[in-house]
């Protein structure tokens, strides 16, 4: 069943269309990825759902409720976290400050405490550095501490914003492997928006690809692994 | 002597400490200079004087009450001139001039209200002296002096230790990623507004008490100075904005103690000039270093 539902979502810059009426959804318990390149309005995309910014048309419904014009800091509260896209972690808060605003919305102590740990065994390098302030961690550090925060809210859907940017191929590929293992180990429901289609369509179920505030072709990602047009647009072979 | 102006030093530090942390917090928030912040103070003032004066409270109540409605003052600036602005976008550049139009009515306000002239001021506390050696203490100099270091030392709480301060951190780093934590962040600003609205409150009864005076400019200079401050420590910086308040206090005391009165600007704002081409960010302003 889908958990998310997006209906001709319209988002404009000024009098410059960015979404001009998207159409999507992701089920529960599934990986979905949007690929596309710079500009086609995939971060766009996520800001709209997370009420980042204001749409100029369309319906987004989550688990059934229309959260369209709801405010950001109320669609935390129902369960959709944003991991942003450049990480986008409290520089000058330490790991774990970090790690607690996660969970700011939650009352109880022993859940948060019991999810901080879950965290951990999932990142034991946020354990160990738990202390430093973000910013001194490295960018792959950096990004799983993002992740960590937004797991830390207990989301039933995580929205991954170009988990791969600004990272070594190794680490992305490490990053990637977590992404995998929050589904398939926790059930996490994830979009995940990237750049970098060869990871995302290693990582997801199913993936649309947007140019210019359009979807313009979608299928399992299995699928489109082997079509020929995405293989030279977006995979470079 | 040099002990005596030390102290006369840090009780004037004190007050503008108290005034800084307005502009510091708000700063660290918006990134806007809150232009007004030295007039907020002045309406704290006049209101401390009005609820005793004009509404008979005793004091225990009058400025409590005071520090509310100057709090819902400060909400309310932000509310309707700062807050339109923002949503659309707009540069901090249309902020800085609404604040400065803010200035402006606020000063005209009270003057239409209060007139221009002078007030003395409640003096429901008599005033005592003690002797220590040569050095000549008040009451009042005491009290000034406790209460700037007891509400500082709070405001150093709630920002480090609860669950709204860290709010309020997070949404100085990154009012998005603050929101994508759930934090009602448009709360958070008006809170922001709201508390250091109410310390300049504090900070304008004190200067009335202490100088026997107010009046619907005296906003200008003790703004200006407490900015002065602000920028000395670092402005964003929390503990910038306490040690700029003192330094420029206990600078321009000695100042004009050793050297001229007349001078007593110059100093508070020739130490300015001086820490910022040594240090462009600030006593404790931070240089930010972004990672990719």
């Amino acid at each position: 069943m889908a958990i998310l539902e997006i209906n001709d979502l319209q988002v404009n810059y000024g009098v410059i269309p960015a979404l001009k009426g998207l159409n999507f959804y992701v089920d529960e318990g599934e990986v979905v990825a949007l690929i596309g390149s710079n500009g086609a309005g995939k971060t766009t995309t996520l800001h709209a759902i997370s009420g980042i910014v204001k749409k100029a048309g369309g319906q987004i419904i989550f688990d059934g409720t229309d959260i369209t014009n709801r405010k950001a800091h109320k669609i935390v509260g129902l369960g959709i976290s944003q991991v942003q896209e450049g990480r986008g972690v409290f520089a000058e808060l330490t790991v774990l400050e970090n790690l607690r605003l996660g969970a700011y919305l939650r009352k109880n102590k022993h859940e948060i405490r019991e999810d901080l740990m879950d965290v951990f065994e999932l990142f034991p390098r946020l354990e160990e550095r738990k202390s430093q302030p973000a910013g001194t961690l490295s960018g792959g550090e950096q990004q799983m501490l993002a992740i960590g925060r937004a797991m830390m809210a207990k989301p039933r859907m995580l929205l991954l914003d170009e988990p791969s940017m600004g990272l070594a191929p190794v680490v992305v590929e490490d990053i990637f492997r977590k992404i995998k293992m929050l589904n398939k180990q926790r059930h996490m429901t994830i979009l995940l928006v990237e750049q970098n289609a060869q990871m995302a369509l290693y990582a997801s179920h199913r993936a649309y690809v947007i140019e210019t505030g359009q979807i313009v072709t979608t299928g399992t990602s299995a699928e489109l692994k082997n079509n020929d047009e995405i293989r030279k647009a977006y995979l470079g072979l | 002597m040099f002990t005596q102006q030390l102290i006369n030093g840090i009780t004037v530090g004190g007050i503008y400490a108290l005034i800084a942390l307005g502009y510091t917090m708000v700063y660290g928030i918006l990134k806007i200079v809150n232009f007004a912040h030295g007039d907020v103070f002045m309406v704290g003032s006049f209101l401390g004087l009005l609820f005793v004066q004009n509404a008979g409270m005793p004091i225990y109540i009058a400025y409590p009450a005071a520090m509310l409605v100057t709090a819902a003052v400060g909400v309310v600036i932000e509310r309707v001139c700062y807050r339109p602005i923002r949503i659309k976008g707009t540069d901090a550049l249309s902020i800085l001039i609404a604040a400065l139009g803010v200035s402006i009515f606020l000063e005209n306000f009270a003057q239409l209200v209060w007139g221009t002239g002078t007030h003395a001021y409640v003096q429901e506390i008599k005033e005592k002296n003690y002797e220590f050696g040569n050095i000549n203490l008040s009451n009042i100099q005491i009290g000034v002096i406790v209460l700037c270091v007891l509400l500082m030392a709070a405001l150093y709480f709630v920002v480090n230790k609860t669950k709204i301060g860290v709010a309020m951190r997070a949404t100085s780093q990154s009012i998005t990623s603050a929101q994508l934590m759930g934090i009602n962040t448009e709360m958070v600003i008006a809170a922001t507004f709201g508390v250091g609205s109410a310390l300049a409150c504090v900070a304008g009864v004190l200067v009335g008490t202490y100088y026997d005076a107010v009046y619907p400019l005296v906003g200008y200079s003790y703004g200006l100075k407490a900015f002065a401050a602000a920028i000395l420590g670092g402005i964003g910086s929390i503990p910038g904005a306490m040690l700029g308040g003192f330094l420029i206090g206990i600078v321009e005391t000695l100042g004009s103690a050793y050297i001229s009165a007349g001078y007593k600007d110059a100093f508070a704002f020739g130490i300015l000039i001086l820490v910022l081409i040594i240090r462009p960010s600030g006593l404790l302003g931070k240089k930010h270093v972004d990672k990719v």
